[in-house]
């Protein structure tokens, strides 16, 4: 079984059948992680260069650990200290970098279709690590993975994604792979913090917790960026937390559990608070261990297409 | 040229005087000597065949970029004039947003004379003069001087005049001449960081969006200044179907204004970015279905004057980067004339009348280059096939820069010959 395209870019436009095939791939890997011996060879003698012009630290070190476990050679690239400080372009950079015989790249970009970019100008599979606002497709598959580890199946399953919609390649995963996969997504958030015209997306649009809570089985919750109120996008953390902050005195208002999810990093009481991270129905850490098999899958996938 | 040359047969187009006929045209030592039904050649006179070929004042694009001086890399004089002879354009008005720009006299002088060496001068090169200094849209250019070596309207062009204060001096000023003031309208904290047309398909990329108010409200805006200072106004490039309404309010209302559309605005909707190519960003952006078909309709019933380019080159580094990253702007001189055959006659929007009032009679009144194809006149004509098909290939250009987002495209309508100044301009690449 192999995956129609040779790159994961983005979930809008992969196939129901590609989806499960990664997360039915990843099942496989999750059980390979919980084992002694963590590391299998299906990516011996092949090296992948993780090019993060972004900062990052638990993509990059799930992805670097997913493909150590792979027995892929493993080179890493950081924006800041590289040449990139020094002018050169995203296509000289990518370009250098394939003179030297890479695999597959792995891209973190502050730009939205930087990845799509790289497939121009580089013949390696290209993954898409987050691309602006764009997509960060193996965070969706990685809460997808999560919650149909939870539920049994997506299809039917109620997630509302909360907070920074905007400003979120998260959320733009996670709204094209679950619709994919037959789930109901709805976004709740600061009108301020909607992409114009996202109800075109086939999402129903929220701006009050209370209304949307009693209607759904998952909330995934965003990070809000401190600099989004500094632009005026909102008045504070402190009213964003009182409005849109996830609470167990919300979820407590429903009468039945709602899972929570985080890409995290998490900033505490603001958009999630202290004890919802830490509760009973959070599934935060599960997805951190989740994100490596599903990351392990997609590399064995892609590394299977040539 | 010989100093005779017989265009056989060609109808001839001339709204300005309501001429539509098909004719002979005697040219000799570069004026127009006979009209008439049939004309005999005299001897060791060329002949040009036009069956089928629309013979026209010659066609003009009121907004170019030649990037000179400053960013020769991009486009030269000598290079942009090319491409315009190609294209079918006996003139072009050239922007200002040039380094330095064309803020001063000299500046207007260099570029008239580059033109003029450019290709025997067979495109005359307009200057279109900086309203603002630096345009940086604080102090006051020197209107008149720059009027008075030559600029043929002013504008901040690349930005728009931002403070409604210093817009309307600048109208008053302007107003003293004959000459517009040209805006490109974009409320720039309202499309601040955009790249792209704001909706669906921005939401979707992740890419941050220009909303259509930010090119409205400056409209809105700027409409009513022209309407208060009794000014010439014209707004560059408009995109929006907004805009569109706007334009039709005032221009009922009687108010001294004037608006362009670009070949692209009416042939490409917002969809067209999710490929990431560079080459389908430009600003204003690409909108969508329901502004194209407002577009379309204000062609149609005159609420928009002028089909010009906004001639934007850019080198292929420059355009081979993210689309963030990415400066705005396309080529349009070498397509303009295919993409309207094909988008408006060809679909029944315009008349091939209408089309000769929106590339040459409307744009030479707002510019105040007017003329007329009669006997005695400075023969200044552009020829052109309507049922001519081609394919573009971007390679061919002969601007300096490729970036067209038409590459491939299938198109009816391209440029035979021109005639200015006495000298014929033949597009070798025509075989009709």
């Amino acid at each position: 079984m192999k995956l129609a395209s040779r790159h994961l870019l983005g979930l809008d436009g992969v196939s129901h059948d590609d989806i499960e095939l990664i997360l039915d791939t990843a099942v496989t890997f999750k059980e390979i992680l919980n084992r002694p011996i963590k590391k299998v060879p299906p990516l011996q003698g092949k090296t992948i260069v993780n090019l993060f012009f972004e900062n990052s630290t638990r993509t990059r070190i799930s992805f670097e650990l997913a493909q150590r476990r792979l027995s892929a050679d493993v080179v890493n690239f950081a924006a800041s200290g590289s040449s990139v400080t020094k002018g050169e372009t995203l296509k000289d950079t990518a370009r250098n970098i394939e003179a030297m015989k890479i695999d597959m790249v792995v891209i973190r970009h502050a730009s939205a279709g930087a990845a799509h970019f790289l497939t121009k100008v580089v013949k390696a599979n290209v993954i898409n690590a987050g691309d602006g606002c764009h997509e960060h497709p193996t965070q969706g598959l990685l809460d997808m993975y999560t919650l149909r580890e939870k539920f049994g199946s997506l299809k039917g399953l109620r997630v509302c994604i909360v907070g920074d919609i905007l400003n979120s390649r998260v959320a733009r995963s996670n709204i094209f792979g679950l619709q994919t996969m037959g789930a109901e997504v709805s976004v709740c958030g600061p009108s301020t913090l909607m992409p114009l015209e996202i109800e075109r997306l086939g999402v129903k649009v929220f701006h009050h917790l209370d209304d949307v809570l009693p209607q759904v089985d998952a909330v995934n919750v965003l990070r809000i960026q401190m600099e989004r109120s500094a632009a005026g996008l909102f008045p504070s953390l402190r009213e964003y937390h009182r409005f849109f902050g996830v609470t167990s005195e919300r979820l407590n208002k429903v009468n039945r559990p709602i899972a929570v999810l985080h890409p995290g990093p998490i900033n505490r009481d603001v958009e999630l608070s202290a004890d919802v991270a830490d509760g009973p129905h959070s599934l935060i850490l599960e997805q951190v261990l989740n994100g490596v098999a599903v990351r392990m899958a997609v590399l064995y996938l892609l590394g299977l297409s040539e | 040229m010989s100093n005779a040359i017989l265009l056989q047969q060609g109808r001839l187009i001339d709204p300005s005087n309501g001429t539509d006929r098909v004719v002979d045209i005697l040219i000799e030592n570069g004026i127009i000597r006979t009209i008439g039904s049939r004309v005999e050649p005299q001897e060791g006179c060329e002949v040009l065949a036009c069956e089928g070929k629309v013979i026209a004042p010659g066609f003009v694009d009121m907004h170019v970029h030649l990037r000179e001086p400053g960013y020769e890399h991009k486009e030269t004089i000598a290079t942009g004039t090319l491409a315009a002879a190609y294209g079918g354009f006996t003139a072009v008005c050239c922007m200002p947003n040039t380094n330095p720009a064309i803020d001063d006299e000299s500046i207007v002088q260099f570029v008239q004379s580059q033109g003029k060496k450019s290709n025997h001068g067979i495109v005359d090169v307009f200057p279109v003069g900086a309203v603002t200094k630096g345009r940086d849209g604080k102090l006051m250019a020197p209107i008149s001087e720059l009027v008075q070596a030559g600029a043929v309207g002013l504008s901040d062009d690349g930005a728009p005049v931002h403070d409604a204060g210093i817009m309307r001096r600048a109208m008053e000023y302007a107003s003293m001449y004959d000459v517009p003031i040209i805006q490109h309208c974009e409320d720039v904290p309202l499309a601040k960081g955009g790249v792209m047309n704001e909706g669906e398909t921005a939401t979707r990329l992740g890419l941050p969006g220009i909303p259509n108010v930010a090119e409205e409200v400056m409209l809105a805006r700027d409409v009513m200044l022209a309407e208060f200072t009794r000014a010439r106004y014209h707004a560059a490039h408009v995109s929006t179907a907004g805009s569109v309404a706007l334009m039709r309010e005032a221009k009922r209302k009687k108010i001294g204004v004037t608006c362009e559309v670009t070949p692209h605005h009416f042939t490409l909707t917002d969809k067209e970015v999710s490929s990431y190519d560079t080459n389908t960003k430009m600003n204003p952006p690409l909108r969508t279905q329901a502004d194209v078909d407002a577009i379309k309709e204000g062609l149609r019933d005159g609420t928009i004057d002028v089909i010009a380019t906004d001639h934007a080159p850019h080198s292929l580094d420059e355009k081979d980067v993210d689309y963030i990253q990415a400066p705005f702007g396309i080529v349009g001189l070498e397509t303009a004339i295919g993409l309207a055959v094909t988008e408006l006659v060809e679909t029944g929007v315009l008349t091939l009348t209408q089309l000769v009032e929106k590339f040459s009679t409307n744009p030479r009144k707002i510019i105040g280059k007017a003329i007329v194809v009669a006997e005695g006149q400075v023969a200044n004509l552009t020829v052109f096939d309507p049922s001519a098909q081609w394919t573009v290939d971007c390679a061919e250009f002969h601007s300096k820069s490729k970036n067209s987002p038409f590459n491939g495209a299938r198109l009816k309508g391209k440029s035979v010959a021109i005639f200015n100044h006495g000298r014929i301009f033949i597009n070798e690449h025509y075989s009709g």
